[in-house]
C-alpha cells in the first residue's frame, strides 16, 4: 500500500485539461513570428488579424453561431461575469430580476450575489436529486420584472446535463434572455444556439484541451449587453484590450478538434467511465453515484463514500499518483461542503465523503484498472480509521 | 499545503483502533466541519498505559489524533488533561490556518475520556472549559 509510485494518473479533467500538441503547433507561430498587434494598419498585422478571425469562425461553427456573434475573453469566468452583469446593466429599464439555479458555478452565483447588492433580485431555483432544473420551475419563477435566465449546460461537479433547450424556450416564451454556462459542455454536448434557444453562451479554452486564460462569450445578434472592459476598440468595441492572439488561435483549433466527433468521443470516454462506476460501486459498499444516471457528461463520475472524508481520500490517492477532486468541506476554504452536493439533497456527511473522477482523452482502460485496484484499498483503510464505520464493517479486505 | 510531518503521520497513523477493555472512552466533534474523534484510554496507576483512536475527518484531523495519542502515552492523567492543541500543532510542525481547528479535536476527546475514567471510578469529573469555536484562545482561525 505504501510502495512508492512513480506513476501520475490524471483523472481531473473537469478542473483542467492538458493542451493537445495540434493546439500548441497552431499557436506557436503567433508568439514570435506573427507577433503584430491585430489593430495595427500595416500589412504585418494581417497574419495575427487573420489568425484571430479564423478562430472566431471556428468557435462560431462549433456552436452554430455567426462569427460576428463571438467575443473573445480571458476565460469562462470573465464570460459569465460579462453575460450576467452586461445583461443586467443594459436592461435595467426593463426589469431587475434574474432567474438561475442553486448549482451554478461560482462565476455565476457570486456574480448574481454581487448584483443583489446592487439592487437586483435573484431567484435561485432548486434542483431535483439528480441535479436537474425543472423548466416548469423556471416558468413559475419568471415575473414581469425578469430580464435574464441563466442555467448551465452541464454541471462541473456531478456532470448533470440540463434541459437547456426547454429552459431557453420557456425564457423566450416570456420575452426573457437566456444565458448558459457551457464551460463543461463543449466537446461533450452538441451545441446549436438557435435550436437550443440560447442568447448568450460562455466557454473556456482549457476545458477542451486548449490554452488557459482563453474563453469566449457568444452574444446573439441584437442582444443588449453592457460592456465591462473599457479601453480600445477591439472585439467590435465590446471587449477592449489587445487580443491574446496565440491563445485565441489555440482556442479556435481546440474547439474545432473537440467538436469534430462528439458522439464518437463520448462513446469511447463513457465506456471507460461506465466500467469505472460499475467497478467502484460493486467493490465498495455504502457508496453511491451522485448526479444523473444517464443525463450526465460522458467523462464524469462523482461518488459519495459513507464514513470517510474526501480530503483524506484525495491525499491517499495522491500518494498512489492519482489526481482527483472532492466536494468535501475540508478541502474548501470556506469549510462548507459543495453547494452542488447539498442542493441535490446529500446530508453533510455524504457531501463530506465525495470524490469526483473526470476522464479525458489521455486516459486508458489501464488507468481504469489502476483506480479500481487502488480506490477500494484507500476507502477500506480510511474506514478502518473512522469511528463512523459500522461495527461489523462490510469493507473489502484491505490487503 | 501540509508539512511532511503531517503527511507522514496521516499516511501511517499510529494507535488506530479500539481498546475492548478501555478504562475511559471519549468522543469529540468539531462544530466547524463535522469531524469526529473517538479515543480509548487504558490507565495504570495514574498514568496512561495505552491509547487508541478512530477519527472521521481530513488529513489534519487524523494526523492530530495519531500524534496526540502518542504524546499522552506514559503521561499522568493531569498531564494529559493539560495537553493543548498548540502542543499538538507543534508536534505536527504546524497546520495551514483553515485547518488549525482540527487540532482541537484530540485534546477535547482526551479530556472527555479522562472524565469518563474519573466518573467510572466514582470521582468528580474535572471541569472542562467549553470551546464554542472561534473564541480568542488563539486556536481557531480568526473570524473575518
Amino acid at each position: 500500500m505504501n510502495d512508492l509510485e512513480e506513476r501520475t494518473l490524471y483523472m481531473d479533467h473537469a478542473a483542467t485539461t492538458f493542451m493537445k500538441p495540434e493546439v500548441l503547433a497552431a499557436m506557436a507561430p503567433y508568439f514570435s513570428e506573427h507577433f503584430g498587434n491585430p489593430s495595427s494598419l500595416y500589412r504585418f498585422a494581417g497574419e495575427p488579424r487573420n489568425g484571430v478571425e479564423a478562430a472566431r469562425g471556428q468557435v462560431a461553427a462549433a456552436i452554430g453561431a455567426g462569427p460576428e456573434e463571438i467575443f473573445f475573453t480571458a476565460g469562462g469566468t470573465e464570460a459569465d461575469n460579462w453575460a450576467i452583469k452586461g445583461v443586467a446593466l443594459a436592461n435595467r429599464k426593463h426589469g431587475d430580476h434574474i432567474v438561475t439555479s442553486a448549482i451554478e458555478h461560482h462565476a455565476v452565483l457570486h456574480t448574481c450575489e454581487w448584483l443583489e447588492r446592487q439592487g437586483f433580485s435573484v431567484t435561485y431555483l432548486p434542483v431535483d436529486e439528480f441535479g436537474r432544473v425543472d423548466p416548469g420551475d423556471v416558468e413559475e419563477a419568471i415575473t414581469d420584472r425578469t430580464i435574464l435566465v441563466s442555467a448551465m449546460t452541464a454541471n462541473n461537479e456531478i456532470g448533470t446535463i440540463q434541459p437547456v433547450a426547454e429552459i431557453g424556450r420557456v425564457a423566450h416564451d416570456h420575452g426573457v434572455l437566456f444565458h448558459t454556462d457551457a464551460v463543461q459542455a463543449i466537446g461533450a454536448v452538441p451545441i446549436d444556439v438557435d435550436a437550443m434557444n440560447i442568447d448568450l453562451l460562455s466557454l473556456s479554452g482549457h476545458k477542451f484541451y486548449g490554452p488557459k486564460g482563453t474563453g469566449a462569450l457568444y452574444i446573439r445578434r441584437g442582444t443588449r449587453v453592457e460592456t465591462l472592459i473599457h479601453g480600445g476598440g477591439q472585439e467590435r468595441r465590446r471587449r477592449a484590450g489587445t487580443e491574446n492572439v496565440p491563445g485565441i488561435v489555440g482556442l479556435g483549433r481546440a474547439i474545432e478538434l473537440a467538436t469534430a466527433d462528439i458522439a464518437g468521443h463520448n462513446r469511447r470516454i463513457a465506456s471507460m467511465r461506465d466500467r469505472l462506476v460499475r467497478g467502484i460501486l460493486d467493490a465498495i459498499p455504502d457508496s453511491r453515484l451522485n448526479g444523473h444516471p444517464t443525463e450526465r457528461l460522458a467523462n464524469n463520475a462523482n461518488f459519495s463514500f459513507r464514513y470517510v472524508e474526501g480530503e483524506s481520500i484525495l491525499l491517499l490517492l495522491n500518494a498512489r499518483g492519482i489526481c482527483a477532486s472532492t466536494g468535501s468541506a475540508c478541502s474548501s476554504g470556506s469549510l462548507e461542503p459543495s453547494h452542488v452536493l447539498l442542493a441535490i439533497g446529500l446530508p453533510h456527511e455524504e457531501a463530506h465523503g465525495s470524490l469526483r473522477l473526470t476522464l479525458g482523452d489521455a486516459n486508458t482502460e489501464d488507468d481504469v484498472d489502476y483506480v479500481l485496484e487502488v480506490l477500494p484499498e484507500v476507502i477500506g483503510r480510511l474506514r478502518e480509521i473512522s469511528p463512523l464505520t459500522p461495527p461489523s464493517p462490510r469493507v473489502p479486505e484491505a490487503e | 499545503m501540509y508539512t511532511e510531518k503531517v503527511i507522514e503521520e496521516f499516511t501511517n497513523p499510529q494507535n488506530v483502533g479500539e481498546l475492548a477493555d478501555a478504562d475511559g472512552v471519549g468522543e469529540a466533534g468539531s462544530p466547524t466541519c463535522g469531524d469526529t474523534m473517538k479515543i480509548y484510554l487504558k490507565v495504570e496507576g495514574d498514568r496512561i498505559a495505552d491509547a487508541r483512536f478512530r477519527t472521521f475527518g481530513c488529513a489534519a484531523a487524523i494526523a492530530s489524533s495519531s500524534v496526540a495519542t502518542r504524546m499522552i502515552l506514559g503521561m499522568t492523567l493531569a498531564e494529559a488533561w493539560s495537553l493543548s492543541n498548540a502542543e499538538v500543532l507543534d508536534a505536527l510542525g504546524g497546520l495551514p490556518e483553515p485547518k488549525v481547528h482540527c487540532s482541537l479535536l484530540a485534546p477535547d476527546a482526551i479530556r472527555v475520556a479522562i472524565n469518563d475514567y474519573r466518573v467510572r471510578r466514582g470521582l468528580e469529573p474535572w471541569e472542562r472549559k467549553s470551546c464554542s469555536g472561534g473564541g480568542d484562545c488563539g486556536s481557531c482561525p480568526k473570524k473575518g
